[in-house]
């Protein structure tokens, strides 16, 4: 179990990760984002930032709109969250 | 450094209206009822015999100081005018001339979205267009210090009180819609840090550029097209009948952001200019691919699924972002590429 921190969220305000098709994960919440692994977390500069997950962004891990240059194409999330994975769309 | 300072000089009249509205902004606090009836035959006359609105200088400068007094400050308007019923009808005429030739021109996408959800399609179709800015790359290839210059001072005039004129819809929104304006707005005033506010950081370009930052400083060298994209936002956001169009412009507006400034960064650093010039354009790079989001799905999109009368405004709101920014853009590109200056030329008495 992690130690608790003064800027965790409580349980009212939890982080919220919504994909956007065919774009970013907005993150919306008290985050920390660590830029690669074994990094110290920092505090976004922002109260909702944009993940990238095209791998086109010049400002990773955050998105800068590059996605609609590269036309990049998200497929429909996968499962509902609380779901067994086995509801899945199984069209593929 | 927080705060902008103020302009104190009177603007330049362009033509009968502005110089009949002037003359009452400026005049004596009691305003002599010929002088009200100088300026409504003005208008009267002016709404008949213009042939284009948005490219109207004496028109476009009329709309902008009627806005002012909703703004502020305009320290060379004498009495408290804001709410002057005279100025309001005034105001009312000039407007339905301004909106009725962007009903008529602005195009409309075929076939219209049905709801929200195709809302949010069209919506970055519309936009889609940008994604190869045509000002922003071709500043980024020829940047001068004279273009810069000129570019900074046609955004001056929005951008130092960016964000504004959209907070006018938030007393207009409910639901979603509300939550989704809010969290923008949030960000473009700095997340409650005032050295944050996206016009305080701008103003710091200005400066850094060796500009001056005051509010409306150049209002004298902008023509037409700058103003009118000012006025077709103050237009919006001051009518709670157009509360979809205003949610369709602040949404059309961060779609078409990101990728522009990431260009207008690079033009500015090509020069060698240092992180206080280009903090703004970096800024908005990552801040609007955020907004694009928000504004896209949850402000405008919700709207339009909660308030389904207003689809046909939301989109009307951001087609019109589109082609009056376009009309401004294009002015500039057109002049510069004919290495003339897109400024106007200001009579010595007026030199800044
Ligand atoms: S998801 Fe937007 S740039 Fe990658
Ligand atoms: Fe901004
Ligand atoms: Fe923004």
């Amino acid at each position: 179990m992690r130690e608790e921190r003064p800027e965790d969220p409580t349980p009212e305000d939890p982080v919220v990760i919504t994909p956007c098709p065919n774009g970013p994960l907005l993150v919306r919440g008290d985050v920390m984002i660590a830029p690669e692994p074994g990094a110290e977390p920092q505090k976004p500069p922002r109260r909702v930032v944009a993940l990238c997950r095209c791998n086109m962004s010049s400002i990773a891990p955050f998105c800068d709109g590059s996605h609609k240059l590269a036309n990049f194409r998200t497929r429909p999330p996968r499962y509902n969250i609380g779901s067994p994975r086995e509801d899945a769309d199984e069209s593929d | 450094m927080t705060t902008t300072p103020v302009r104190t000089a009177a603007p330049v009249a362009r033509g009968p209206v502005s110089t009949a509205l002037l003359s009452v902004l400026t005049g004596p606090e009691d305003t002599p009822e010929a002088a009200y009836r100088e300026l409504a035959s003005a208008v009267e006359n002016a709404v008949e015999t213009t042939q284009d609105v948005l490219a109207d200088e004496d028109l476009q400068l009329s709309l902008f100081l009627l806005y002012l007094l909703h703004y502020g400050p305009a320290e060379f308007v004498t009495g408290n005018r804001e709410w002057d019923p005279e100025l309001l009808r005034i105001r009312a005429v000039l407007e339905a001339r301004f909106e009725s030739e962007l009903r008529e021109r602005v195009p409309m996408p075929d076939p219209m979205p049905q709801d929200g959800t195709e809302l949010v399609d069209t919506m970055f179709a519309i936009t889609g267009g940008a994604e190869k800015p045509t000002l922003a790359t071709w500043l980024a290839r020829h940047p001068s210090e004279e273009i810069l210059r000129e570019f900074l001072i046609h955004r001056s005039i929005y951008t130092l009180r960016e964000a504004d004129p959209h907070s006018w819809g938030i007393a207009r929104l409910r639901g979603r819609a509300k939550a989704a304006l809010v969290e923008i707005q949030s960000d473009e005033y700095g997340g409650g840090r005032p050295d944050r506010v996206h016009a305080t950081i701008f103003a710091q370009s200005m400066r850094g550029f060796g500009l001056d930052d005051t509010l409306d400083h150049y209002l004298d060298l902008v023509p037409a097209p700058t103003l009118a994209s000012m006025n077709v936002m103050s237009l919006f956001g001051l009518h709670r009948r157009l509360r979809g169009a205003i949610a369709g412009h602040l949404a059309a507006f961060e779609m078409t952001s990101s990728i522009p400034n990431k260009y207008y960064g690079r033009a500015f650093r090509k020069l060698g200019y240092g992180e206080d010039v280009t903090w703004y354009y970096d800024e908005h790079v990552e801040a609007d691919a955020v907004h694009e989001q928000i504004a896209a799905r949850d402000l405008a999109g919700a709207l339009a699924q909660e308030e389904p009368e207003l689809l046909q405004d939301v989109l009307f709101g951001a087609a019109a972002c589109l082609y009056v920014d376009g009309l401004m853009g294009d002015h500039m590109l057109e002049c510069w590429s004919n290495e003339r200056s897109s400024l106007r030329e200001v009579e010595p008495a007026a030199a800044l």
